[in-house]
């Protein structure tokens, strides 16, 4: 591997967006949107269509302008700069090459903005090439290339510039998934390698959880939760948050005292000063287990296996109880000892869970 | 598809192909023919009228003027439209439609008709600005626009404008920079298209310069007509072989790096819907 320090390695910088705004028309894409990046840190902003992410991202670069808020990189106010003022680094979701440029020409565009001289930019260029992999590929054209390494060109050609920030708008959507995962693993890799603070926009989950620090989940313009990976999964602070992330199962029940009762079982709340009365309870597939059930007689927690889905060292099996169905993932070994209409017992773990009051924060397809 | 279909189907090419070729060059021959004749029933061949081609003051002024004008005219309608177009795309995409059928309607107006239009405007610019026959290039690119904006539309549609000029942006980019950089390589085809389009153009227009009262080389030729019609034809078929190069030319602009042969390939779709009567 190429030294790489003085190549690409710059401090990183805080980024910060401060109260946001961006209307199209009556149309609200954001909501008075803040946020902090550490210096460093890789940030994934997470949401379904429409929800404002790639709109943040962009106000960001500079490609928008806010109708309120304020941008600022580095302690420096950028929220008036145009994008080529910016020193950010952007790689965008469709292939983005110059295509009437080689690849090393390509990386070296932002650096003879620069004036930086022609022998520096060229070692430069092909010193980032190597970070990423591609140095074989210099002379290449974007249509010698496959997705993924027009992409890898496109991280080098944005790390080449050195700049403050590095901005990803849903880098790996147009890949295949085999490419994805690898080229999110190397993605990881450069930005710890370099240190650079880089915002990360995408609407895949698994994505986004793998890959980032903190992951910021957006909805209707506005960040509904902000924190790691795991406690976004785990401790959802709303249930659009839950559905979102994950897969969860709605479930009908009644709130009573700090508890929700579902189907005879009694689960504890995330909130527990949640008013009583019915609620939809968000359950967690993998919070149940299910369990042959010799006895013939009903009972609200038994059921019948409809479906089996093979995810690999795990499987997702679907339990019809009558009035509603339910999701429960089993490694693959104990799944497969419940095919299709086996009579199971569901029991449910006793984790804290989020209740929804009505359909309205059912999450969008 | 079977061999005796498919031989079927290279006849019925070779055959098309012959006829399209008798129809456009059997005119420019029997001129040839015309201008290449001697004196006298049984005179023998003379490239006379060609040699006296350059003997004729205001024809050689109306070549001259006819060349600076497709000159002018390519170079203004593209240094107009290409950044309008490129604008339209990024800033203002619910314009486009507008300002298609706005660079299309020359195509609909009669030239006579356009010269009505244009008449009192010349007698303004002739007095206050100019008399140059060079002013007939703002006519021109007006004549032009709808076929340098249909090769340029190919162009530009054959690339992604919007994620280049931003990715370009970002990198440090003026919009200046973006254009000449960024933008104007990646539609080199288009604009060579469009520059040579407008070339053939404007070197056989004779209506609006004729009417405005202007000399340029169509209107020399007739001029010429009158007096020596074989030196007249003689100028006439060197500016046909010049027009039928140039758009001959066209088909073989680019290399084969890149797909070059994209943007061709949709101009003539284009025009193709635009001759149906449908809708882009």
């Amino acid at each position: 591997m190429t030294d790489t320090a003085g190549t690409t390695t710059r401090a990183g910088v805080e980024v910060r967006l401060e109260n946001l705004e961006r209307r199209y028309g009556a149309v609200s894409a954001l909501n008075d949107l803040s946020l902090t990046l550490g210096p460093g840190e890789l940030v994934a902003l997470l949401g379904p269509s429409g929800c404002g992410k790639t709109t943040a991202l962009r106000l960001l670069a500079g490609l928008e302008e806010a109708d309120g808020g304020r941008v600022v990189i580095g302690g420096q106010d950028v929220t008036n700069l145009p994008a080529n003022k910016r020193d950010v680094g952007m790689v965008f979701q469709s292939y983005s090459l110059f295509p009437h440029m080689v690849a090393w020409e390509n990386v070296a565009f932002g650096l003879q903005m620069r004036k930086v001289g022609a022998d520096e930019r060229k070692r430069r260029a092909l010193e980032v090439l190597e970070l990423v992999g591609l140095a074989p590929y210099a002379y290449r054209y974007a249509v010698q290339m496959s997705g993924g390494q027009q992409q890898r060109v496109a991280l080098a050609r944005a790390l080449a510039i050195r700049p403050k920030v590095l901005l990803l708008d849903e880098p790996l959507s147009a890949l295949d998934a085999k490419v994805r995962s690898r080229l999110r693993d190397e993605i990881r890799r450069v930005q710890l390698e370099v240190g650079i603070t880089t915002l990360f926009v995408t609407h895949d989950q698994e994505e986004a959880l793998a890959i980032a620090d903190r992951v910021g989940v957006m909805n209707k313009g506005r960040l509904e939760q902000l924190g790691p990976p795991t406690e976004i999964y785990s401790r959802p602070a709303t249930a659009f948050v839950a559905e979102f992330v994950g897969l969860t199962n709605r479930m009908a029940g009644v709130v009573k005292d700090g508890e929700v009762e579902v189907r005879g079982a009694r689960l504890p709340l995330v909130q527990p000063d949640s008013a009583n009365g019915p609620a939809i309870a968000l359950v967690r597939p993998e919070t149940v287990s299910l369990a042959p059930e010799m006895d013939s007689s009903p009972g609200p927690l038994v059921g019948s296996v409809i479906a089996t889905s093979f995810l690999g060292a795990t499987s997702r099996v679907t339990v019809d109880l009558g009035d509603e169905t339910v999701l429960a993932q089993l490694t693959t070994a104990d799944a497969s000892k419940l095919p299709p209409g086996t009579r199971v017992r569901l029991v449910l773990r006793p984790d804290a869970v989020l209740i929804a009051k009505d359909e309205s924060t059912a999450v969008e397809a | 598809m079977s061999r005796s279909r498919r031989a079927k189907l290279q006849v019925f090419r070779v055959v098309t192909f012959v006829v399209a070729a008798i129809f456009f060059l059997a005119p420019i021959w029997f001129m040839f023919e015309f201008s290449t004749r001697g004196n006298g029933e049984n005179a023998a061949r003379t490239l006379d009228a060609w040699k006296a081609i350059g003997t004729y003051p205001d024809l050689v002024a109306g070549i001259v003027a006819s060349l600076e004008l497709a000159v002018i005219t390519s170079i203004g309608i593209l240094v107009v439209l290409v950044p309008t177009m490129v604008w339209v795309r990024l800033r203002l995409p619910r314009l486009r439609r507008i300002v298609e059928n706005i660079s299309l309607l020359p195509l609909t107006i009669p030239a006579i008709v356009l010269v009505v239009g244009f008449w009192p405007m010349y007698q303004w610019i002739g007095v206050n600005l100019s008399d140059s026959i060079l002013t007939l290039s703002f006519a021109y690119a007006i004549l032009v626009l709808p076929y340098a904006y249909r090769a340029l539309d190919a162009g530009l549609a054959a690339i992604d404008v919007k994620t280049l000029s931003e990715a370009a942006r970002s990198l440090g980019a003026s919009w200046f920079t973006v254009m000449w950089r960024v933008i104007v390589p990646n539609i080199s085809s288009a604009l060579l298209n469009a520059g040579l389009l407008s070339v053939a153009l404007v070197l056989g227009e004779y209506t609006i310069a004729n009417n405005l009262l202007y000399p340029n080389l169509q209107v020399e030729i007739v001029s010429l007509g009158r007096t020596n019609a074989t030196v007249s034809i003689a100028v006439a078929v060197a500016s046909l072989l010049f027009a039928f190069v140039l758009l001959i030319a066209l088909s073989f602009v680019g290399g084969p790096r890149r797909a070059r042969a994209q943007p061709q390939e949709r101009l003539v779709q284009t025009f193709a819907r635009d001759l149906s009567g449908g809708q882009r």
